[in-house]
């Protein structure tokens, strides 16, 4: 089994009134098949309210299913025993980071989670320089966060999920508050995990540029998971994800136009390398 | 008719040890009817900028003059120009409180001392303009999407009949349906009212796509001032400073070293793919 699976997950808000009495429910996600393999890249789209943060909550128990099961390592998410293996096989990094920072001084905010969870004092000091190493962080470790750009005190965020040792880290729109610099530095960060630490990340975005090196990638609307495939697969189909509110890279859209427009240019080109190359068979 | 910053100083906690220079000696003059955008990474001083505009925060030195008018001057009427330049701010669905869309939206020009039935009519009009469907101008703000509501905070600006519309970084978070919806509404409003609009943000594809003239900021000071085109030529100085160009101005410069000879100042999809059918002789 992957290290997230879910089967036929149904996940309804339920809205009450005042009393209690049930107002209305409106179902987030209906069915949702997915699996995910250790140590890969996964990149989750979708448009605004299609389920994709609904999903994510699930992957570290934040919500309970309505329906079917999420399995995480192989522990069913709905039994209360294995709550705290889940949180801690799972982490999140979400989109503000000013929400998730809580400590006035850097290193004291990475020990936030270690601690909580009873690693020794020694321990955790490993983790701490351990975490802001591998974000790029560590000489900042004395400095108040409030003192840092967007995109730095994103990775101080993400080296307090990464001292948590997680096997997997789920960022739900991680970079949307970010500068281009800033977006840089957190997707860097996400890649250098998941190629030298061997996490499994799970990419929540609406920046199409964002999931052109992910290993696999899945597009929800309404609640489903309607395409499944490599980012290649994926962008070659400009029309359906156009259906489904979304976009694809700018390089891929100019490649999509030009071959319109009677170019020999092959189908999903990706990235500008593989365009250049393709612009200059033509003129050869 | 137009707004002109005159050697504008801003400084954050002026005489106590964490005195930060936020604006550094700002000249700019926007003119009636440009489609502006203002790029600079977090920090670099766009939103304290932008507050100037509209009187939100005063100069620590330096003067501005809205229609000829020095807005510092005793007596200048403050809250009128706060409804002729009208400011959403970042995530302004968060600013949105009324019991239902219609109330909120009625709520700036109710405060303009207007007529009852003006107000509606504005209120209405703007709605209308952000293309909000009638059918949800009576439910509760917070039950709609996250673009939609933005719609709802933009409509409620508009409904004040600003002259000059500022955004900052209204597509944040919003999907690229969203993202685009919003853009192609504002670039509406500013091609057939003839309204002002400055647009604040982070998506530098977006920037080149809608605006006809980009200020760069960087440490409090204005870098560069030019068209698109100009702007994003220097992409290496915009990466120093934590920017970047859109990715089809890299791909023509790559085009061009690889030998073929496409002029590198396209920053839109559109004027890339002309300018390389152009050249393959297409």
């Amino acid at each position: 089994m992957g290290i997230i699976k879910t089967n036929r997950l149904v996940h309804e808000y339920i809205h009450r009134d005042e009393e209690g009495n049930v107002e209305s429910i409106q179902s987030a996600l209906e069915g949702v098949n997915l699996e995910i393999e250790k140590g890969q890249f996964v990149a989750i789209l979708g448009h605004n309210g299609s389920g994709k943060s609904t999903l994510a909550k699930h992957m570290n128990a934040i919500l309970q299913p309505s329906e079917g099961t999420v399995w995480v390592q192989g522990m069913d998410t709905s039994e209360e025993k294995n709550l705290w293996d889940v949180r801690q096989s799972a982490g999140m990094v979400f989109q503000n980071p000013d929400n998730q920072i809580i400590a006035s001084v850097v290193e004291e905010d990475v020990a936030f989670g270690p601690e909580n969870m009873g690693v020794p004092t020694d321990e955790i000091w490993r983790r701490v320089e351990e975490s802001l190493k591998s974000v790029g962080m560590l000489k900042f470790r004395n400095h108040s966060p409030n003192k840092l750009s967007g995109g730095q005190k994103q990775r101080v965020a993400i080296a307090g999920v990464v001292a948590m040792q997680p096997d997997c880290i789920v960022f739900d729109e991680p970079t949307a508050m970010l500068d281009p610099n800033g977006r840089k530095e957190v997707l860097r960060t996400a890649h250098l995990l998941n190629r030298e630490k061997g996490v499994t990340v799970i990419l929540i975005t609406h920046y199409m540029e964002e999931v052109v090196e992910a290993d696999k990638v899945f597009v929800m609307d309404s609640g489903k998971i309607v395409m499944e495939g490599t980012p290649r697969q994926i962008f070659s189909q400009v029309e359906t994800l156009k259906k489904y509110r979304l976009d694809v890279p700018q390089i891929t859209l100019l490649a999509y136009e030009l071959r319109k427009a009677g170019l020999q240019i092959p189908q999903g080109i990706l990235t500008r390398r593989e365009l250049v190359d393709a612009l200059s068979k033509i003129r050869a | 008719m137009s707004i002109i910053l005159d050697k504008i100083n801003y400084i954050y906690g002026q005489g106590t040890a964490y005195e930060i220079q936020a604006l550094k000696n700002i000249n700019l003059k926007i003119e009636d009817g440009e489609f502006l955008g203002i790029i600079g990474h977090t920090g670099s001083g766009k939103s304290t900028l932008i507050q100037h505009l509209n009187g939100l925060t005063k100069a620590t030195s330096g003067a501005i003059y809205y229609n000829g008018a020095d807005i510092y001057d005793e007596g200048y009427p403050l809250k009128e120009l706060r409804t002729k330049v009208g400011l959403v701010f970042q995530y302004p669905e968060h600013q949105l409180f009324e019991t239902t869309i219609f109330e909120d939206v009625c709520f700036g020009p109710k405060n303009q001392g207007l007529t009852k039935k003006e107000v509606q009519l504005r209120a209405f009009a703007a709605l209308r303009s952000v293309g909000l469907p009638e059918e949800v101008y009576y439910h509760s703000p917070f039950d709609l999407s996250g673009g939609q509501k933005r719609r709802v905070a933009i409509a409620g600006v508009l409904a004040m009949q600003p002259d000059v519309l500022i955004l900052d970084e209204p597509t944040a978070g919003l999907d690229p349906k969203g993202r685009d919806d919003i853009l192609d509404q504002v670039a509406k409003l500013h091609r057939e009212r003839g309204m002002t609009v400055i647009l604040v943000s982070h998506s530098m594809e977006d920037v080149a796509k809608y605006v006809g003239r980009i200020i760069v900021m960087n440490q409090g000071s204005i870098v560069l001032d030019d068209v698109p085109g100009n702007v994003f030529a220097h992409y290496q100085e915009l990466e120093a400073i934590g920017l970047a160009a859109p990715q089809v101005t890299y791909l023509m410069h790559e085009l061009r070293e690889a030998g073929l000879p496409v002029d590198v100042s396209a920053t839109t999809v559109t004027e890339a793919k002309n300018e390389i059918l152009e050249k393959l002789g297409r």
